[in-house]
């Protein structure tokens, strides 16, 4: 083994050299301050109990990723467990003749002067941003992975450890849950 | 090949991510030839696919970074269990 390549684990230089970039993943992930830091802490905290098992194949970022990977899976399912508290509202008939139909109130409707409202401007910003954290947990995180950061679909199943019908079915309710806030708070007025 | 709305409009969203099948399409098309409320979801779909755009472009010039104070008091915590 040429042991002269080697990495090897610093943890007095972490935080300089990468609690910014572990923050900065966690956010684009999880849209809550707090928690994203109490995240990087943990992962911080897991790195020094398990620094002993590091065999500097991969650089200490690339192992400090993959613990804090680990640590967005638990907390992934951990909202993903508390049932019934943190669904988005029905948009369809999920049972009876109409089953699959829209249900009246969610009906979209018609826009007002749509073209000149799609414009880059601060007001819609704030507007969309209002309507991704209205959503519930789950749904903000799993629609910014793939529509904000862009990520692939592949890639988001694998680190959420969910099938891609899975995916498809969590997009569609936050689309349709986005599509009802951005008509009342954008679109309609 | 008949779709209920629900179907259709997640059709709908995913192609709107380039992902759907080309059966997908054949039968979201073919459902919203008949279907006028999922027609107008469909329609209003790429106008907010316009507008996360813009939110990515804004999101993506972001650079979220760890307050200092948060960052000296995990470099002592860090200090103290090594």
């Amino acid at each position: 083994m040429p042991s002269a390549h080697k990495h090897i684990l610093n943890p007095n230089k972490w935080v300089g050299l990468h609690a910014d970039y572990l923050y900065n993943y966690t956010i684009s992930r999880i849209n809550d301050q707090d928690l994203a830091k109490d995240i990087v802490q943990d992962t911080f905290f897991a790195g020094l109990k398990a620094k002993d098992n590091f065999q500097g194949l991969a650089s200490e970022r690339t192992w400090l990723i993959s613990i804090l990977k680990r640590k967005i899976i638990d907390h992934y399912r951990k909202i993903n467990s508390t049932k019934g508290k943190a669904e988005v509202k029905m948009n369809f008939y999920t049972d009876g003749d109409r089953e699959g139909e829209w249900i009246e109130e969610r009906v979209p409707t018609a826009w007002n002067s749509e073209i000149e409202k799609v414009i880059e401007n601060k007001e819609l910003r704030e507007a969309l941003e209002k309507c991704i954290g209205a959503l519930p947990e789950k749904y903000a995180m799993v629609f910014k992975m793939k529509t904000i950061q862009q990520i692939e679909t592949e890639d988001i199943c694998k680190e959420l450890e969910i099938t891609s019908s899975n995916l498809w079915v969590i997009i569609h309710r936050a689309r349709t849950q986005l599509r009802k806030c951005m008509e009342e708070s954008w679109f309609k007025n | 090949m008949k779709l209920s709305c629900d179907e259709a409009t997640k059709i709908c969203d995913k192609n709107q991510y380039s992902e759907a099948s080309l059966w997908e399409k054949i039968k979201l098309s073919f459902h919203l030839f008949l279907c006028k409320k999922c027609g107008l979801y469909s329609k209003q779909n790429r106008v907010l696919t316009k507008c996360f755009e813009i939110h990515k472009d804004s999101e993506s010039r972001k650079k979220h970074c760890l307050p200092e104070e948060d960052k000296k008091h995990l470099e002592k915590e860090i200090k103290a269990r090594i």
